[in-house]
């Protein structure tokens, strides 16, 4: 009887000292396929460390943006791990509100990252997040297309090649457009694509003193070529074309030729999803007269907030879900091609490439990504597609509106570019700037 | 030339045409959202829309594998429930002793309370959600119950205000000489009198409370997350969501739409109730 009472005190004490030690954390995310593969595979992470469990929150980008921004800079303390862009860990960095990556383990390796990627997510040579996934921006064609047509894509193709490409292809009476491009305001939106198209043509967002630039002959250029391209060659009611909207016109063989993030690569040979599947052609993103900043570089990480209450737990979570241990998960489990792209050089192994034919192109892009040199004049900020300062999400979503408005000709582009100029000006004036 | 009754009948044969005009219009989002909770996300996406497709239940599959339904449908009972019965408990006696002791700021201190809805819910987001970490309200149902309870109050008071003063002084009167206290006499006389109304009200308030998104994604994250945070989960920045959001959204909107089924006798009385008089 006695040897009943021990086992059963002593296994009272294992569960007590099991519940003490139990750490639930909880991970802020965003609904993409690689993040919800993630979620399915973590039950590998809570296997390997039965002290953790793991609690996810899914939200849409910009609500999860908001949240996000709402729970750090009130020390809320909702979360443990942060799925953020390089936009948010460099500001965030900087202000001290996210744990510094140190002392990650030998194993990680930490130099199989990838440069761009790695000092895109650093603020002062400190690594504020890990990269889960990253992203560069390259051209889609219909290869069916352009050999109906008799045309040849180069390899490194420019935005004006693109333009008389979209020409010779554009075919509305058949529902075919030339060209699709992002469309819709937003400073992740149109503007993405805008700002690249606009570093490529040698503009830049600011001169040295943080003045803006936006009636330079750079810029009207990039603008010009932009609103005519896609009024001549472009689908209807492109202003209200965001990625989602031009993947599906692109997968429904409506566009001939797309710009956009390297991501949707696995999108558009995916026969479940794309009626193109097997006529899609991959090049690098267009240059012009540079092709400095000309594909955008952005990486979705994981970090801990310093307002975390279980950051060793949490460290560890980011540790293992951008691991190499994890992308040999996700190629046993799901294939090598689900692997999450963009952030490892071991990732692009032949393997790789074969089962990925955009990858060669995506890995060229991001292996030439420098976000601390946008542009083929000297700029003062940090950032291909984006400036990385407080201000430019509220800056750029407003170029963008005006943008929007000169596309869908509410105004000419030269007055959108006189908007522009002024609505940056006033606001960097308010915010204290030139710094 | 028409008769008279031919005149009526063609009146009626239009106005009911356009009355199911109308309901049609105001069905076919429900309907179009049901409708593409069937389809393939290439479906979903498909220009011109598709009427006719091969019907699959995928979406409800991929959900039920990824989402605890449940968990979200139970958190959002609970806090519209526990909102509707404490803005209830409020509304009556805030309502009645303004419709049956009324002031010279009765009428100012109604519009005040109803001046509260037009503030924009994000311009005191910080404060709120400030004084929610402060009091330990982060991620609890307590803490949406109570926001809810303050969000709904003045629509309440409002509503049950003009359903009290539909009712004579009269009868309160009667019923205050046979001896009845204050407490007695709103639950015994005022109360059954009023109950169409006071259903009614409980009923937008459930509805708001249900459909409210901005503080429910703001002040929850995962222990009392409701409906619309699970809607909210659904939405993609990157690949095709339409179809699986239009799933989850039908999931959603399910027990309100049932339940207001159900109570749509008591509804439509409540709402003709101060109307007519």
């Amino acid at each position: 009887m006695k040897a009943i009472y021990k086992a059963f005190f002593a296994m009272a004490g294992l569960c007590t000292a099991t519940l003490v030690h139990a750490e639930t954390i909880t991970i802020a995310t965003v609904n993409n396929s690689d993040m919800i593969r993630m979620q399915r595979l973590s039950k590998t992470f809570e296997e390997q460390n039965p002290g953790i469990s793991l609690n996810w929150v899914v939200l849409e980008e910009n609500v999860l943006r908001q949240r996000l921004t709402t729970d750090i800079a009130t020390q809320g303390g909702q979360f443990d791990v942060l799925t953020i862009g390089m936009y948010e860990t460099g500001l965030w960095g900087a202000k001290g509100w996210l744990e510094p990556m140190k002392d990650l383990p030998s194993d990680y390796g930490v130099d199989d990252l990838f440069p761009s990627v790695r000092e895109g997510l650093s603020v002062n040579g400190t690594l504020y997040a890990l990269p889960f996934y990253a992203e560069s921006s390259i051209t889609y064609y219909r290869t069916d297309l352009f050999q109906q047509a008799g045309l040849t894509m180069p390899e490194n193709p420019t935005w004006e090649q693109l333009g008389e490409f979209a020409a010779k292809l554009h075919q509305p009476d058949k529902d075919q457009y030339g060209i699709c491009l992002r469309g819709k305001a937003g400073w992740g939106e149109n503007m993405g694509i805008i700002s690249t198209m606009a570093n490529a043509y040698g503009a830049r967002w600011f001169d040295e003193q943080w003045q803006p630039e936006f009636t330079g002959p750079e810029w009207t250029k990039a603008a010009t070529f932009y609103v005519d391209t896609m009024k001549k060659y472009g689908p209807p009611g492109a202003s209200s074309n965001g990625f989602n909207e031009t993947l599906a016109l692109f997968n429904s063989g409506k566009c001939a030729l797309w710009v956009d993030a390297s991501v949707a690569g696995s999108f558009t040979i995916d026969k479940s999803q794309s009626k193109v599947a097997d006529h899609v052609g991959f090049a690098t993103s267009p240059t012009q007269v540079t092709d400095k900043g000309s594909s955008w570089l952005y990486a979705w990480s994981l970090a801990v907030p310093t307002s975390s209450k279980h950051k060793q737990a949490a460290q560890s979570f980011v540790t293992w879900a951008t691991s190499q241990q994890y992308a040999q998960l996700v190629a046993e489990k799901d294939g090598i091609a689900n692997v999450p792209p963009g952030t490892r050089k071991s990732t692009y192994s032949d393997a790789y490439l074969q089962a990925a034919p955009f990858a060669k192109v995506s890995l060229a892009m991001l292996e030439k990504a420098d976000p601390a040199h946008p542009s083929a004049k000297p700029v003062p900020y940090v950032g291909i597609q984006y400036v990385t300062i407080p201000e430019f999400q509220a800056i750029g979503t407003s170029v963008g509106k005006l943008f929007a408005a000169a596309l869908t000709g509410q105004m000419p582009v030269q007055q959108a570019l006189q908007a522009a100029q002024q609505s940056t000006l006033r606001e960097m004036k308010r915010a204290g700037y030139p710094k | 030339m028409m008769t008279l009754k031919q005149s009526r009948r063609l009146q009626s044969v239009l106005l009911g045409t356009l009355a199911w005009a109308i309901a049609l219009l105001l069905f076919f989002p429900i309907f179009w959202m049901l409708l593409t909770s069937f389809k393939t996300e290439i479906d979903a996406f498909a220009t011109p829309p598709q009427f006719i497709f091969t019907p699959t239940l995928e979406n409800y599959l991929h959900i039920q594998e990824r989402s605890d339904y449940f968990k979200f449908a139970w958190n959002s009972v609970t806090i519209s429930f526990g909102a509707t019965i404490i803005g209830l408990l409020l509304a009556v006696p805030a309502a009645y002793s303004m419709a049956f002791f009324e002031t010279r700021l009765t009428k100012q201190t109604l519009l005040w309370m109803l001046s509260t809805k037009m503030l924009p819910a994000v311009g005191v987001l910080m404060p709120i959600y400030l004084m929610a970490k402060s009091l330990g309200l982060l991620d609890t149902r307590l803490g949406l119950i109570i926001i809810y309870t303050l969000i709904n109050l003045p629509i309440m008071v409002w509503m049950v205000y003009t359903y009290f003063k539909d009712i004579p002084k009269d009868i309160l009167e009667a019923a205050r000489l046979d001896g009845a206290t204050t407490l007695q006499e709103i639950v015994r006389v005022l109360l059954p009198i009023s109950k169409g109304g006071l259903a009614s009200t409980a009923l937008l308030s459930l509805i708001l409370c249900w459909n409210e998104a901005f503080w429910s994604l703001n002040l929850t994250s995962s222990n009392a997350a409701p409906l619309t945070a699970l809607i909210a989960s659904y939405s993609s920045p990157e690949g095709l969501f339409w179809a699986k959001l239009s799933a989850v959204s039908t999931l959603a909107c399910a027990p309100i739409l049932l339940f207001g089924w159900i109570s749509q006798k008591q509804l439509v009385r409540g709402l003709s109730f101060g109307a007519v008089k």
